[in-house]
C-alpha cells in the first residue's frame, strides 16, 4: 500500500498544477496579510478564499487526476493488489498532497501572522476541507465512466456547497420566519462541510457577535466542547462516508 | 488449472458472456478465437479480475478467484491496448512493477534484451509508438515468470522480427509447462504456437478442443483455413 501512495505523490508533485496551486495560496495569503496593519483583516479576506478555492481546486484536481489516472488504475488491478488498497492509497496520496500544498501555501503565512486559537482552526479546516473535497471527487469518479460527465458533476456538486445550499438554507429560513429556526440550523449547517467550517472559525472571531439570536445559539452550542466534538465529528464523517462507499463501489466496478 | 464455472456478464442491455464453462490446464496454449464483440477480452478480463462477472464461479489452482488477490501473482497479463501512466519512463514503470510484484531476484529478462528495451529505458511513456508500448506490455507480461500467461491480441502491433522473437519466446515458456491464454485474429500467427482453440460466439463458448480434432472435423491441415470454415459457417 505504501509503495503506491509514493508513486502517486511522486506523481502528483511531477505535476504543475499543484506547485501553482501552493504559489497562488502563498501569494494570496501575504498579500491579504501585508495589506492592512491589523492582521486580523487579513484573516478574514483569507477565511474567504479557503472557504472558496480550497474546495474547488480539492474536487475538480481530485477528479481530474482520478480521471486521467484510468490507465494506471487498470495497470494496478491486473496486479496482486488487494482493490481496497488501491484505492485507498490513490486517495491517502492525493488528500495528503492537496493538504500539504494547502499547508505550505497557507498555512506558513497563518503561522507567521496569525499563531493564536483562530489561525490553527484556519489551517484545520483548510487541511479538513481539502480532504473532504478529494473525497467527494472520488465518490463522483467512481460513479460515472464518462469523463465530461464525472467533470460536470464535480463542478456541479461545488456550486452547491458553495453557492446553491446557502441560497436553499435563506429559502429555508424565510419559509419558516414564524417558527423558532435556530435549533434546526444546527443540524442544516451539518449537511455542509463549507459552512460548517465558516461557523468553526467566525465563532473564534468577535463578529459572530454580529449574527443575532442565530448567532448565540450557534455560540452556545458550537462553543462548548460537545459542540467542537460534534462538529469535528461531522466533518469526519464527511471523509469517511465518501471514502467508504466509493471504496464499496469500486470493488465490484468493471475496468 | 484455471476452471471457469457458468460464467455470465451483462453490459447494460449487451449479454457479454452468457454461461460460459470451460477449463485451462498446463503446458498448454490456448488460442480465444472469435468475431470482434464475441467477449474474449470480457473473459479474460474476468479471468484477471478486472470484470466482475453477474453469476458463475472461477478457481485458479482450485481457489475460488472472488475476494483474492493473491493469485494474480501467478499471472502475466499482457493487454490489448497497454496503457501506462504518461509521465513516467520505461525505466520508471519497469521499476514500479518490479517494486508491486516485490520480487528482484529471479527476473526473465529475455524479453527486455531481445526488444532491446534497455537502449529506451529514460523515454517517457506518451512519447512511444504502439509498438513499443506492445513490447513494454510484453516484456512486462514475462518479467516474473508467472505460470500463466493471458497475452490479449499480443502481436497486433509489433514488427516482423519482434513477432517472431516473441513466439519463440511463447513457445519456450510452454514447453517449460506453463499455461499460455492467447486471443488473436492473426491467425497465421497462431498456428505453430496453440494446442487448443477456444471458440467464442456472441458471448457463448461455441467449442473448445485441441487442435488435432478440429484438424479432423474440419479436414482443413491449416488453422487459416480451419478457422475459417468454422467462422462462415456461424456467420449470418
Amino acid at each position: 500500500m505504501n509503495k503506491i501512495i509514493k508513486y502517486v505523490i511522486t506523481d502528483i508533485l511531477r505535476n504543475k498544477i499543484v506547485v501553482i496551486y501552493t504559489v497562488f495560496l502563498l501569494a494570496a495569503s501575504f498579500s491579504v496579510f501585508s495589506l492592512e496593519d491589523n492582521s486580523s483583516k487579513g484573516r478574514l479576506s483569507l477565511l474567504n478564499i479557503i472557504l472558496i478555492v480550497v474546495p474547488l481546486v480539492s474536487i475538480i484536481f481530485s477528479t481530474i487526476y482520478m480521471y486521467n489516472s484510468v490507465e494506471f488504475i487498470e495497470l494496478l488491478v491486473s496486479q496482486p493488489l488487494k482493490r481496497r488498497s488501491i484505492w485507498l492509497s490513490l486517495f491517502a496520496g492525493l488528500a495528503s498532497s492537496l493538504s500539504i500544498a494547502f499547508f505550505i501555501g497557507a498555512g506558513i503565512p497563518v503561522l507567521i501572522y496569525q499563531a493564536n486559537m483562530i489561525g490553527f482552526t484556519m489551517i484545520l479546516t483548510g487541511i479538513i476541507l481539502s480532504v473532504i473535497f478529494a473525497a467527494i471527487a472520488f465518490l463522483a469518479t467512481v460513479k460515472m465512466r464518462d469523463k465530461a460527465k464525472g467533470i460536470g458533476a464535480a463542478i456541479m456538486l461545488w456550486l452547491y456547497f458553495s453557492l446553491l445550499f446557502d441560497g436553499l438554507v435563506l429559502f429555508l429560513l424565510f419559509q419558516f420566519a414564524d417558527y423558532p429556526m435556530e435549533k434546526p440550523m444546527i443540524g442544516l449547517s451539518a449537511l455542509n462541510p463549507i459552512d460548517l467550517s465558516r461557523i468553526l472559525i467566525l465563532l473564534q472571531l468577535d463578529v459572530s457577535a454580529m449574527m443575532g439570536y442565530t448567532g448565540a445559539v450557534f455560540k452556545d452550542f458550537f462553543g462548548t466542547s460537545t459542540g467542537l466534538v460534534f462538529s469535528f465529528f461531522v466533518l469526519l464523517s464527511w471523509i469517511v462516508i465518501p471514502v467508504w462507499y466509493s471504496t464499496r463501489k469500486f470493488n465490484t466496478k468493471d475496468l | 488449472m484455471i476452471t471457469l464455472k457458468n460464467i455470465s456478464k451483462q453490459f447494460g442491455k449487451l449479454k457479454v458472456l452468457d454461461n460460459v464453462s470451460t477449463s485451462c490446464d498446463k503446458s498448454e496454449c490456448i488460442a480465444l478465437i472469435g468475431p470482434n464483440g464475441s467477449g474474449k477480452t470480457t473473459l479474460i478480463k474476468s479471468i484477471l479480475g478486472m470484470v466482475i462477472p453477474d453469476s458463475g464461479t472461477i478457481t485458479f489452482n482450485g481457489k475460488d478467484i472472488s475476494n483474492n488477490y493473491q493469485y494474480r501473482d501467478e499471472i502475466g497479463y499482457m493487454p490489448q491496448i497497454g496503457r501506462y501512466p504518461d509521465n513516467m519512463t520505461i525505466g520508471q514503470v519497469l521499476g514500479m512493477m518490479k517494486d508491486i510484484r516485490g520480487k528482484s531476484g529471479e527476473l526473465d529478462e529475455d524479453l527486455i534484451k531481445a526488444f532491446s528495451v534497455n537502449n529506451l529505458l529514460n523515454k517517457r511513456m506518451r512519447t512511444l509508438s504502439g509498438g513499443t508500448i506492445q513490447k513494454v506490455s510484453a516484456a512486462l507480461a514475462f518479467l516474473f515468470k508467472p505460470s500463466v500467461l493471458i497475452l490479449d491480441e499480443p502481436t497486433a502491433g509489433l514488427d516482423p522480427v519482434a513477432s517472431e522473437l516473441f513466439k519463440e519466446k511463447i513457445i519456450a515458456e510452454k514447453d517449460k509447462g506453463k499455461l499460455v491464454l492467447i486471443t488473436s485474429h492473426i491467425l497465421s500467427d497462431l498456428d505453430d504456437l496453440v494446442t487448443r482453440i477456444i471458440y467464442m460466439q456472441d458471448g457463448k463458448l461455441v467449442f473448445h478442443k485441441s487442435i488435432e480434432e478440429l484438424r479432423k472435423d474440419t479436414g482443413e491441415e491449416r488453422l487459416v483455413k480451419s478457422i475459417a470454415q468454422v467462422m462462415v459457417s456461424n456467420y449470418e
